[in-house]
């Protein structure tokens, strides 16, 4: 593999909850590499972090301490404007409920991001239009999400996702809320999306859309424990996280597989 | 982000939810529309009746026994009748008018009772107002049918009757009534005319509703024997003070000085406005009333609509609208909510106020406007803004969780 540059890069990143008065650490000591053109997907079990680690390395949420670097600026003392532009121009989100504006039409929903980047109206319009050929609703441009079957409102967000061009396709649960069906599609197009050259980072516990991905990165207890790229970390810090790791070894070269089966409910 | 870009997404909001917007705007309308309306019937109120007064003459001079002026110290019953007990007389009417001719022009002595009339099937309780034959021209009113009776009438006591527009119409229909006889009490009397319509009243005691009869008739025929009062009109509206001097003096050689009063218009409406300056400030009251009560309209629906949006907030975040994005788009949906709510509010106020004018001259003051509207779209933007800052200050992951 030609050693694409680095896309995003979390070094020691840590993130502490405060809940009730008790310090809860979501992530520890996290540190991963993802370059251009990975498809990385993400998972564990509740509560190892995996969200969190989406929410923070997405920029949504901050890290408590670590360093984030995104296309290889660091992402420090950034002010809550400079996070929004930021999220603007290089993150891509999918969410798993869609999030998508009620009563408003799925070319204006797609057009959002432009919007907040000052992109002017007609650009707005021509680019959202694309992107919706793109993911096969060139008929239903003026829909609203209640006028959409689930498949659609996915493939609405993806197009949102993919409008401003970014650097990282953040996907949460892409597939949680859809049918078998529809989760089918939205897998084979973010398949086409990693087959085009994009950047995708997604959290799923299904292990037939983990499948799809080329990296797979397993959390437990805020640690990662596994990274396909490294194969098993052996620096766990926690007991825990240092006992699923010996679990997971112990099941050789099918602990993806029967991973997945643990997961898969 | 310019701002027109953040104008056209509070526009499109406001248009998404027409029925969260509409809500909004009602509590602006509610408030707007029933502050500049309740303070444009009172200023109408108010003006309707000077001007009322205004046109019963500004020149005119009246005459009442006692003091119904007076600050009534205990303020009982009892001590009002005591002010104001008969001490007028007849004898006094042409005492004025020949010793104070170069200020007086006329005058006039009225009594009041009541009697019931009949005509054909038709029987009426009425108000019989005893006049001098010198009445018409003391408080200008015309006859449209027929004449005025004659001071000879009155001196003969004859049974003659004008009769107001309203209760001739009551009595006769369309049937013209000069010549006519009615029963006053059982007893006939002549109609010699209708006087012209003088309107006003307010469902009280109109002019339109009295039968006017010859003093001495009155006197004659009724168990009536007091003048209630003397109006006079001095040559000039100038002269009202030295007319007025001139009759106190030639009362105070028969009366003390507390046993009559002598007043103009001026005194009686002051008296009026006072009364009517209370009822302003309780119509005020009353829209000072609406007007909190329509910003806590706006203040909770402005809290709820925002409180609901928070996903949204949430997700515009995430897609990179900055905090001050997000606030001012929801301060330009307040605003416009806030203004076109008040615009609606006034308009709504401005069609009331037409329906009322066909009553009395209700009047929209420039200042009601400038207060409800000011006030409503304050309480709109403060508390549509409040909220939305609160919730542009959320994490987006915070905000998108909220459900």
């Amino acid at each position: 593999m030609s050693a694409k540059p680095f896309v995003l890069q979390l070094k020691n990143v840590t993130k502490m909850y405060s809940l009730g008065g008790e310090q809860i650490r979501a992530l520890y000591e996290v540190t991963i590499n993802i370059r251009e053109g990975e498809f990385v997907s993400v998972m564990g079990p509740s509560g190892s972090g995996k969200s969190t680690f989406l929410q923070v390395a997405s920029l949504l949420n901050s890290a408590t301490s670590g360093e984030i670097i995104l296309r290889e600026k660091k992402v420090a003392n950034y002010s809550e404007i400079d996070l929004a532009h930021l999220r603007n121009r290089e993150i891509g989100f999918v969410f798993q409920q869609f999030n998508l504006l009620a009563r408003t039409s799925a070319i204006d929903n797609v057009a959002l991001p432009l919007v907040y980047a000052g992109v002017s109206a007609s650009e707005r319009e021509r680019r959202a239009r694309e992107m919706l050929i793109k993911v096969g609703l060139g008929d239903r441009l003026n829909n609203t999400p209640a006028q959409l079957s689930g498949g659609q409102q996915q493939r609405v967000a993806i197009a949102r996702a993919l409008v401003n061009n970014p650097s990282v396709i953040f996907a949460d649960e892409p597939t949680g809320n859809l049918d078998s069906k529809s989760g089918e599609d939205i897998k084979n197009f973010l398949i086409e999306l990693h087959k085009e050259g994009k950047t995708i980072v997604m959290v799923t516990h299904e292990s037939e859309v983990a499948n799809i991905a080329k990296r797979l990165v397993i959390f437990h207890d805020g640690e990662i424990v596994f990274d396909e790229q490294h194969g098993f970390n052996e620096q766990v810090k926690s007991e825990k996280s240092a006992e699923y790791v010996e679990v997971l070894k112990k099941q050789g070269k099918n602990f993806r597989k029967i991973f997945a089966k643990k997961t898969g409910k | 982000m310019n701002i027109g870009n953040i104008f056209a997404i509070a526009l499109k909001a406001i248009m998404l939810n027409k029925g969260r917007s509409f809500l909004t705007m009602l509590g602006v309308i509610i408030g707007v529309g029933s502050v500049v309306l309740l303070t444009s019937i009172g200023t109408g109120l108010q003006s309707y009746v000077s001007d009322q007064f205004a046109s019963l003459g500004s020149n005119v001079l009246y005459v009442v026994p006692g003091n119904p002026f007076a600050e009534g110290g205990g303020g009982s019953e009892s001590s009002l009748v005591e002010r104001t007990k008969p001490t007028l007389k007849r004898t006094d009417l042409a005492k004025i008018l020949r010793n104070t001719r170069e200020y007086v022009s006329e005058g006039t002595a009225t009594a009041v009772t009541t009697a019931e009339a009949k005509r054909g099937d038709v029987t009426k309780k009425i108000t019989i107002y005893a006049v001098t034959a010198s009445y018409p021209d003391v408080q200008t009113t015309k006859a449209v049918k027929g004449q005025w009776f004659t001071s000879l009438d009155d001196d003969r006591s004859r049974r003659v009757v004008m009769l107001g527009s309203k209760i001739a119409t009551e009595l006769f229909g369309a049937t013209d009534p000069v010549s006519k006889s009615i029963k006053l009490d059982g007893q006939s009397y002549t109609v010699l005319g209708v006087l012209e319509e003088k309107g006003g009243g307010f469902g009280g005691p109109s002019f339109d509703n009295y039968i006017y009869v010859p003093l001495n008739t009155v006197f004659d025929n009724f168990n009536v024997q007091v003048v209630s009062s003397l109006v006079f009109t001095s040559r000039s509206r100038d002269d009202i003070p030295l007319a007025k001097a001139a009759v106190e003096k030639v009362m105070l050689e028969r009366l003390k000085s507390d046993e009559f009063t002598v007043f103009d218009q001026t005194q009686l409406l002051k008296q009026i406005n006072s009364i009517l300056g209370v009822l302003t400030a309780g119509l005020g009251g009353i829209a000072a009333i609406s007007l909190v009560v329509g910003g806590i309209g706006i203040m909770n629906i402005m809290l709820v609509s925002v409180t609901e949006r928070t996903r949204e907030i949430g997700l515009r975040k995430a897609l990179g609208a900055t905090p001050n994005v997000i606030l001012l788009q929801f301060l330009i949906e307040a605003s416009l909510l806030s203004i076109l709510g008040g615009m609606i509010g006034v308009f709504i106020a401005f069609l009331g106020t037409l329906a009322i004018q066909s009553v009395f001259p209700a009047r929209i003051l420039p200042s009601s406007i400038a207060l409800a509207f000011g006030v409503s779209t304050m309480v709109g933007m403060v508390f549509g803004a409040a909220p939305a800052r609160a919730a542009s200050k959320l994490s987006p992951i915070e905000a998108l969780r909220s459900e």
